[in-house]
């Protein structure tokens, strides 16, 4: 019969439209904003800085390396570092950046930042309602805009987060037990040096 | 079910071969001539058709692109090997993970990289997964440029939605991956996310049934797809289209079968064929092969073994090849996709080039269009199956 075809897909479409009031699965919109789907955990958007302790600036673990700045594939990535040192979460003096912008107009959200930084310092966010018209600035996120807390981090991306603090620990533990070896040596030797001289060298 | 006979086929087929060429009468009147886009809702993209008409005929088709230009690959020859693998993303930009596929393959080959085999057999899912969706969304807008006012869209993406769901899920991004490294992929599966993945593609046969049951026997598709825009297998072979173009007009190659890239040669699969080279034997092959990802997908999905994703002394960064060159292509979904990369033993390429399955299936669109009608070359243009991304770069 002439027409059997477009009868036969109109019965598929009729079949949907019913079955969208009836069962979820041929439901497939949701209305947002009002409405929100979960979003997946490993969703990258932009990067942030992560930082450690209740201050921000002295917990920021960015030790200013450059890495991520010489990696970024469109170059949005912006770092002065700093003359002085301060102690990071190890107790080591390191550099920390005195600006660290980020261009997030530029950013293609590659993720190879997060990829290279050996410190994790700078992690993938997932807000992407950032729409703004202010554009001169208004997307050039400087340093006190990308430092979240490692709480911030947790509630994100609670599987990597548990991961990175797992790795950061056992780093801690084992420059700790590194230190205290290095202690116990030194000690050692000074121990050593002293019954080594001779009885009534020092008159 | 068949509404047209053999002979009809034949006879249009045999007209196609030899109309001759379409003359504007001397002294009636001048030809119509028109630009069709950059702005134009049926043109996938920016690119303009500077066509010449005889009423409704088409007597010049002129393609006009280099509105999506981006310097990608002046941009690779700046920047590190591995920072160019975002940008490659985004040239065929609804397939990001084949472009990243083919650059990693190409990249492996100048250097003589291992690929470890749980990381060979996530690329092929990965793979096929992009097959699909692009099969999917490449028939919805086809049919959408018939008139369908997006129905058959919305089905595909409906489907298209679980599987870049998937994608989100492994890599982070739902079109813009940046997955694979060279030397495997960057982080490894997990058992929740496989569970997932093959959950998928058990409702994936009933989708494509679905689809089916809506589009192939449709009276209209049918009447509008057949017989227009027949290429020659000749002039296909000739011209080096690949990708379904090629194995609608009946030329049996698949670089996964021809190369066996990867590890291709352990899965059993079929290789779709059209016989007349048509819009509808275009669309039909695209069909069959979502069907056939299936089967490659299920076999995959069974046989993926533990270890390792990624070489463990590969290096990321500080990544400087030895000099040579190397040419890598895999079977995009859209045809063979290319990579030359020349290295001077630098840390950035020599010379990075991109060969583009798009750009080169737009070559024959003059020779497939000429003589039809305006509203054919919508449906012509739209089974070629180009993005724009990748014919600018």
């Amino acid at each position: 019969m002439l027409g059997e075809g477009i009868l036969k897909g109109m019965a598929e479409t009729a079949r949907n439209f019913v079955g969208s009031f009836v069962s979820k699965e041929r439901l497939t919109t949701v209305e947002y904003p009002e409405e929100r789907i979960a979003a997946i955990e490993n969703a990258r958007v932009f990067p942030f800085l992560v930082y450690d302790t209740a201050d921000w600036e002295a917990g920021l673990r960015c030790v200013a390396c450059q890495i991520c700045e010489k990696e970024c594939p469109p170059k949005c990535i912006f770092i002065d570092k700093s003359k002085d040192k301060k102690p990071d979460a190890i107790g080591k003096q390191q550099f920390y950046p005195t600006r660290f912008d980020i261009d997030i107009s530029v950013c293609m959200s590659c993720q190879i930042c997060v990829e290279v930084c050996p410190f994790e310092a700078i992690k993938m966010d997932n807000e992407f309602e950032l729409a703004t018209d202010d554009r001169f600035g208004g997307l050039l996120l400087d340093r006190k805009q990308l430092a979240k807390p490692n709480e911030y981090y947790h509630q994100i991306h609670p599987t990597e987060a548990a991961a990175v603090d797992a790795r950061l620990a056992e780093e801690k533990a084992k420059a700790d037990a590194k230190a205290k070896g290095a202690a116990d040596a030194a000690a050692a030797k000074a121990a050593a040096v002293l019954a080594a001289k001779p009885e009534g060298a020092g008159d | 079910m068949t509404t047209t006979s053999t002979a009809f086929l034949r006879e249009k087929m045999e007209e196609g071969w030899n109309r001759p060429p379409v003359i504007a009468p001397e002294g009636e009147g001048e030809l119509l001539e028109i630009a069709m886009g950059p702005h134009h809702p049926s043109t996938h993209g920016v690119f303009r058709m500077d066509l010449a008409l005889d009423g409704e005929r088409v007597v010049r088709l002129k393609p006009v692109f280099g509105y999506l230009h981006r310097n990608h690959e002046k941009i690779a020859e700046q920047i590190s090997y591995l920072a160019s693998m975002p940008y490659t993303d985004r040239l065929d930009y609804i397939c990001s993970l084949t472009n990243n596929w083919a650059y990693a393959l190409a990249v492996e080959k100048l250097t003589g990289q291992e690929v470890p085999e749980r990381a060979e057999y996530i690329r092929v899912i990965l793979a096929e997964f992009t097959r699909i969706q692009n099969h999917a969304s490449a028939i919805g807008f086809l049919i959408q440029e018939m008139g369908a006012s997006g129905t058959p869209l919305m089905y595909a993406f409906k489907e298209r939605e679980k599987i870049l769901d998937l994608f989100e899920t492994l890599t982070g991004s739902r079109m813009m991956c940046n997955y694979m490294r060279f030397g495997g992929c960057r982080v490894d599966v997990s058992a929740a996310w496989l569970e997932e993945a093959r959950k998928v593609v058990a409702g994936l046969p009933r989708f494509i049934d679905e689809f089916e049951n809506l589009l192939s026997g449709n009276e209209i598709l049918m009447a509008r797809c057949q017989g227009v825009g027949i290429l020659r297998p000749e002039l296909a072979v000739n011209a080096g289209i690949t990708g379904p173009m090629l194995r609608g007009s009946g030329v049996n190659y698949d670089i996964r079968k021809v190369d066996h890239y990867g590890i291709y040669d352990r899965f059993k699969f079929r290789v779709p064929l059209g016989d007349h080279g048509d819009v509808y034997d275009r669309y039909m092959v695209r069909i069959l092969e979502m069907r056939e990802s299936i089967t490659i997908l299920n076999q995959a999905l069974k046989e993926i073994p533990g270890g390792p994703v990624m070489d463990p002394k590969a290096k990321i960064r500080g990544f400087r090849p030895k000099p040579g060159e190397a040419y890598g292509r895999i079977e995009a979904p859209k045809g063979e996709l290319g990579f030359y990369l020349i290295s001077d033993g630098g840390p950035n390429p020599y010379r990075y080039r991109v060969r583009p399955p798009s750009l080169v299936n737009l070559t024959v669109l003059e020779d497939m269009c000429l003589g039809s009608d305006v509203a054919d070359v919508v449906l012509i243009f739209g089974s070629v199956d180009i993005v724009l991304g990748e014919v600018d770069r």
